[in-house]
């Protein structure tokens, strides 16, 4: 287990990855060489580190989007491998969020956010209930009507932030959150981001540039050409 | 054409062996004398057949008949009395729709051909051929086409159906010329029935292999330009399962409204080529809602075939890989 988590021993570790590889293109792109990380559960994790050094990709293998060529990931304590009911992992334990929100342009605010819940089969007042609570917290109430080519970026990231939420998951995976937003829209994005997570008791790891978002996360983890090359506890 | 001939009261057609078409048959007089007294026989009409032209009206369709003859005793008589049918030799009785394209009604003088009949009567048949055709007593029919002494066809009702084959044998034994067949064998074997029935499969085949091809190529365009968005659906927890029915349902709907347009558009297609003077009598506007059900189900099944490989390929869609591009 990684150093870092033994000062945080009252919680349980919800993400970990162990001697993790992966490559593209027949093996001759390796993204990540050997990567180790684990993440304790209600805290949030900043991976940062240049473009092309495998932030994206261990995201990718925690959401199991992925495999991995070699190693292992562990999420809420389940391994996951191609025995894991990937569909129960992705309806209910883990959330994402893109840099480019990854909202289907031609449906509103409100249908773009009820896909996770229509893909869990909840039942449709709870799914609402969930939906007018979150658009509530993230201001996006009197836009729920709204499509999503009417929404300004800001609104756009905080429904994805919105749809990403709706099944409560555990663990939100962030990959740029704030990336194609100007300063001012990041901050308030990010500081809703943390908000909700904080309330919700969600683990987040987030994937940034930002070196100010990530300071302001309990963790942050330095990534540089496919390997972690430095732990850090911010708070 | 004749496929609604023996739909009057009969269940058995005599008629010359070996022709290519009714029209040419040729039964004679003395026939329809012996098989109306053989023992079986509980009646027997003999029908000629005859088509004319007109400067407006390429085909007419004529039929002579007796006043006996179950078309005119059994047809719905819009106008005119039954009762005065085959009194005088140039009373003829229109068809429903020989009467709506002629623009006569009873009292007017029709040109037929080379002659002028007196218009008696309009009447609807259960066939749509006899109701866009012109009824002439029999006698006046032969005279008018040339065929004294003989008709087309006879049509005979049995009293009882067991004596078909005893019926047959006596027609093949007393005139080796002529045969005598079933309703349901008569539209089995008649030559263009088969070559209609041929023509329709095959064009019905190739709609519904083009429609399949237009299905699926509507729907796989669909997959190839909503990649990204069925990502995100898998990244949101769709299931393969829950993709496909998507797909699936959409194509259902597609194939639906091809349906209904087609259906809309046939029956337009049918009510315009009625208007044609070449085609009028011949081309029937209503439509069997048993056929009508049959295309929905038939598009239905189209669009579930033609969806197949776009579902396939949908659900084969990796989301981290479609994510990644724009």
């Amino acid at each position: 287990m990684n150093p870092l988590m033994q000062e945080d021993t009252e919680r349980r570790v919800i993400l970990r990855a162990a001697d993790l590889w992966k490559s593209y293109d027949g093996g001759t792109v390796t993204v990540l060489k050997g990567v180790d990380i684990g993440c304790f559960e209600g805290r949030t994790v900043a991976l940062c580190g240049p473009s092309g050094c495998g932030k994206s990709t261990l995201l990718h293998l925690f959401g199991g989007l992925d495999v991995p060529d070699w190693g292992k990931v562990w999420v809420n304590g389940v391994e996951v491998d191609r025995h894991r009911n990937l569909l129960q992992l992705l309806r209910h334990e883990v959330g994402y969020v893109f840099q480019l929100h990854n909202l289907i342009p031609d449906l509103t605010l409100a249908e773009n956010c009820l896909i996770p819940t229509v893909a869990a089969g909840t039942d449709h007042r709870t799914a609402m209930a969930r939906l007018k609570e979150l658009a509530d917290r993230t201001g996006l109430a009197h836009r729920l009507n709204h499509r999503i080519q009417k929404l300004s970026g800001g609104e756009r990231q905080r429904t994805a932030i919105c749809r990403a939420l709706m099944n409560r998951p555990k663990i939100l995976l962030a990959d740029e959150p704030t990336g194609s937003l100007d300063e001012q829209s990041s901050n308030v994005v990010f500081d809703l981001l943390l908000e909700l997570v904080a309330t919700e008791g969600t683990t987040l790891l987030m994937a940034t540039h930002d070196r100010n978002l990530a300071a302001r996360c309990d963790r942050l983890v330095e990534m540089h050409d496919g390997k972690i090359v430095e732990h850090a506890y911010v708070r | 054409m004749f496929s609604g001939i023996l739909s009057s009261d009969s269940q058995m057609i005599v008629f010359e062996r070996n022709v290519s078409d009714l029209f040419f048959s040729s039964v004679p007089a003395k026939a329809m004398d012996e098989i109306s007294t053989l023992p079986m026989v509980s009646h027997a009409d003999p029908v000629l057949f005859g088509i004319v032209s007109s400067a407006d009206h390429p085909i007419i369709t004529c039929f002579g008949v007796t006043a006996a003859d179950a078309r005119i005793r059994n047809a719905i008589w819009i106008q005119g009395d039954r009762g005065d049918f085959g009194k005088q030799p140039d009373d003829v009785v229109l068809g429903e729709r020989a009467a709506e394209f002629l623009s006569a009604k009873p009292g007017d003088m029709v040109p037929i051909g080379h002659g002028k009949f007196h218009v008696i009567g309009i009447l609807k048949t259960a066939n749509g051929f006899e109701d866009g055709g012109v009824f002439m007593p029999l006698g006046a029919a032969q005279t008018f086409f040339h065929k004294e002494g003989t008709s087309s066809v006879i049509t005979v009702k049995l009293r009882d159906r067991s004596d078909t084959d005893a019926f047959k044998a006596q027609v093949k034994a007393r005139f080796p010329s002529l045969v005598a067949l079933e309703d349901s064998e008569f539209t089995r074997s008649y030559s263009q029935f088969k070559i209609l029935k041929a023509t329709a499969w095959a064009v019905g085949g190739c709609g519904l292999v083009l429609g399949g091809l237009g299905v699926a190529n509507t729907m796989i365009m669909s997959v190839f330009t909503r990649i990204r968005e069925i990502a995100i659906l898998r990244v949101n927890g769709f299931s393969n399962v829950q993709i496909a029915t998507m797909i699936f349902g959409e194509s259902a709907v597609v194939a639906m409204m091809g349906a209904v347009f087609g259906l809309l558009t046939g029956t337009f297609l049918l009510i315009v080529l009625k208007q044609v003077p070449a085609l009028h009598g011949y081309v029937d506007t209503s439509v069997d809602p048993l056929v009508m059900l049959v295309v929905i189900l038939l598009a239905l099944g189209t669009g579930v075939v033609g969806a197949l490989y776009p579902a396939a390929y949908a659900m084969r869609i990796r989301a981290v890989e479609a994510l990644r591009f724009e």
